[in-house]
């Protein structure tokens, strides 16, 4: 695994060129560009409205962007739907984790990708290897979640894992993370945390949609902050601190 | 000893004894067994063959309707509206083969005005985004009334020229001797039970009952699978209908008034929950059978009929109290 910047730097997995996105007469992304790279992972931060959302969405299929042009591995994009972006590559873990608390662990990790055996009219749900798969994602997360429990039953570190799970099921390029760390205790953070540096160890792009300054700080290689619709800083973490992120979410640093 | 990584996933928190065990359908059977132990010791005529294909046969009806129930309850829906399309459907297959038309036509049109009428409802719920007890209480009210206009609220007792084949439909016992809406009930259950358990469309009415959100975000088709579970409850109560109008022999327009009640108690009592995302074929079955037991025993104890509301109320909290101190023990 290369960790020097060079070596990334050759293939952009998503490229953003000039997107813009506006409901009505509100411009709720301006003229946005950027580029993800395997193996990375982004912050991106921002006040409530300054367009983290609007962006993501559009990354994710839910929106089509109003301007500009996505492109994923160097080919332009459209989606219409979220299934779209999923047969991309393009994977999201939403801020809820969108978990069905009734069923297990394994039928959620498959929850709309479930797999079969045996032909039609005995097409039947194909549990043994389901449970066997789900099992070899947690052991590779590294998260101590068994495929046969109920999601109801688990800790929010476990359910984590099991919203994480679903976006190892393919081979993934990007994934989004909305808030994963939001409402969760600190020990749980940490686990959160190492999930996101697995998938980046795999070679997976991911953006992490975060409040919390000492998350981003901790994992993200490289920042992005939005205000007011548009990009006012993107760079390396090395390159930046916690004070002028802040000052860059509040306006009080115009750009950099 | 460390534990591994390995030993914790692979690890199954409950074996298949704690997991029978800690179902409420297994104590309601365990009350079921209980009741006929106790009745055959107390009473001469419950263990009689003629009462068993007695009880055995009332419990149907309710037992077919209660699995359509039972899937419609797991996805966190409700359908009042069985018990009028059970009286539309029976009084359509009699109207259609009381006018002359053979017995297959009969059948067809009443499962085709079940399916619509169950369409209807599910498009409401699932596009137009009614409340299910609103939409199923209005059906109730207009099936009905269909029942009523088909017939011009007359009592059918004439099928036509296939008569004897729908009497023989409902009424015969081609299989050893056990009634035909047995036989029926228990095929509907099989199946019932095989689709929630092994098919994906099960897996997505579990998927909907526990999280409808998540399973619209992971890509589960929710408004279709919808309307396809109230046209399966709309379909159960027509089967119902059907194989009820060959075991009577005749259709009033009062058939199956207030039914939906006793369908709804036999899927609670059997495990299904009104908030969603549980629930078992073989429940709804054996809460229809403890309901079907109790109003038996009544009679053949001797108590007073006027108790058996109390009776069936009383084991309808009871079942339910049950989880609920499971739940208490899990919280804790």
């Amino acid at each position: 695994m290369p960790s020097g910047g060079e070596a990334r730097r050759l293939v952009a997995v998503l490229e953003l060129t000039n997107i813009s996105k506006h409901f009505g007469a509100i411009q709720a992304v301006n003229d946005v560009s950027f580029s993800l790279e395997p193996g990375q992972v982004v912050g991106l931060m921002g006040d409530n409205g300054a367009g983290k959302s609007t962006l993501v969405k559009m990354i994710a299929g839910n929106f089509r962007p109003s301007h500009g042009t996505l492109k994923l591995d160097g080919r332009e994009i459209v989606m219409h739907r979220p299934v779209e972006a999923r047969q991309h590559g393009i994977e999201i873990v939403h801020q809820d984790l969108a978990l069905c608390n009734n069923l297990t662990a394994a039928a959620n990790v498959f929850l709309g990708r479930e797999l079969h055996r045996g032909v039609w009219p005995f097409r039947v749900l194909d549990y043994k290897t389901m449970y066997q798969r789900a099992g070899a994602i947690f052991k590779e997360l590294k998260s101590e979640t068994r495929p046969r429990d109920l999601v109801k039953q688990m800790s929010g570190g476990q359910r984590q894992a099991v919203a994480i799970g679903r976006t190892m099921l393919s081979e993934a390029k990007i994934v989004l993370m909305d808030e994963p760390t939001a409402a969760i205790s600190v020990r749980q953070v940490a686990e959160v945390l190492n999930l996101i540096r697995h998938l980046r160890d795999r070679g997976i792009a991911v953006v992490l949609i975060s409040h919390r300054m000492p998350d981003v700080f901790t994992v993200a290689d490289r920042v992005i902050v939005m205000r007011r619709g548009r990009k006012v800083a993107d760079k390396a973490i090395a390159a930046s601190s916690p004070e002028e992120v802040t000052g860059l979410i509040t306006g009080a640093i115009e750009q950099v | 000893m460390a534990v591994t990584l390995d030993q914790t996933i692979e690890h199954k928190q409950q074996n298949w004894l704690g997991g029978v065990l800690s179902g409420q359908t297994f104590w309601v059977l365990i009350a079921v067994v209980i009741a006929c132990v106790f009745l055959s010791f107390a009473t001469d005529s419950f263990a009689t063959a003629k009462n068993l294909y007695n009880i055995t046969r009332n419990v149907t009806f309710v037992a077919i309707i209660a699995l359509g129930m039972t899937i419609v309850i797991i996805t966190g829906g409700i359908d009042l509206s069985v018990g009028s399309v059970l009286c539309l459907c029976s009084m359509v297959v009699a109207v259609t083969m009381n006018a002359g038309y053979s017995i297959e036509v009969g059948i067809a049109a009443s499962i085709a005005v079940a399916l619509i009428v169950g369409g209807f409802n599910g498009v409401l719920i699932a596009y137009l985004g009614f409340p299910p007890f609103v939409v199923t209480l209005g059906m109730l009210s207009i099936a009905r009334s269909l029942a009523m206009v088909a017939s011009n609220n007359t009592v059918v007792f004439e099928f036509g020229p296939d008569h004897d084949k729908l009497l023989a439909l409902g009424g015969g016992a081609w299989l050893f001797g056990i009634a035909n809406p047995v036989l029926y009930m228990v095929v509907l259950a099989l199946l019932t039970g095989f689709v929630l358990r092994w098919t994906r469309f099960g897996r997505y009415i579990f998927a909907i009952g526990g999280n409808e959100h998540a399973a619209t975000l992971t890509g589960v088709p929710v408004r279709r699978i919808k309307v396809a579970v109230y046209m399966i409850s709309a379909l159960s109560a027509g089967v119902a209908g059907i194989i009820q109008t060959g075991w009577l022999g005749a259709v009033t327009t009062n058939l199956g008034a207030g039914m939906e009640l006793q369908v709804i108690a036999a899927a609670v009592i059997g495990g299904a929950n009104l908030a969603g995302g549980v629930g078992t074929a073989f429940g709804a079955l054996i809460g229809a059978a403890l309901i079907e037991i109790i109003r038996n025993s009544l009679g053949l104890l001797g108590i007073n009929a006027f108790w058996q509301g109390a009776f069936i109320g009383g084991a309808i909290i009871l079942a339910v109290l049950f989880d609920r101190i499971r739940n208490f023990r899990q919280s804790e």
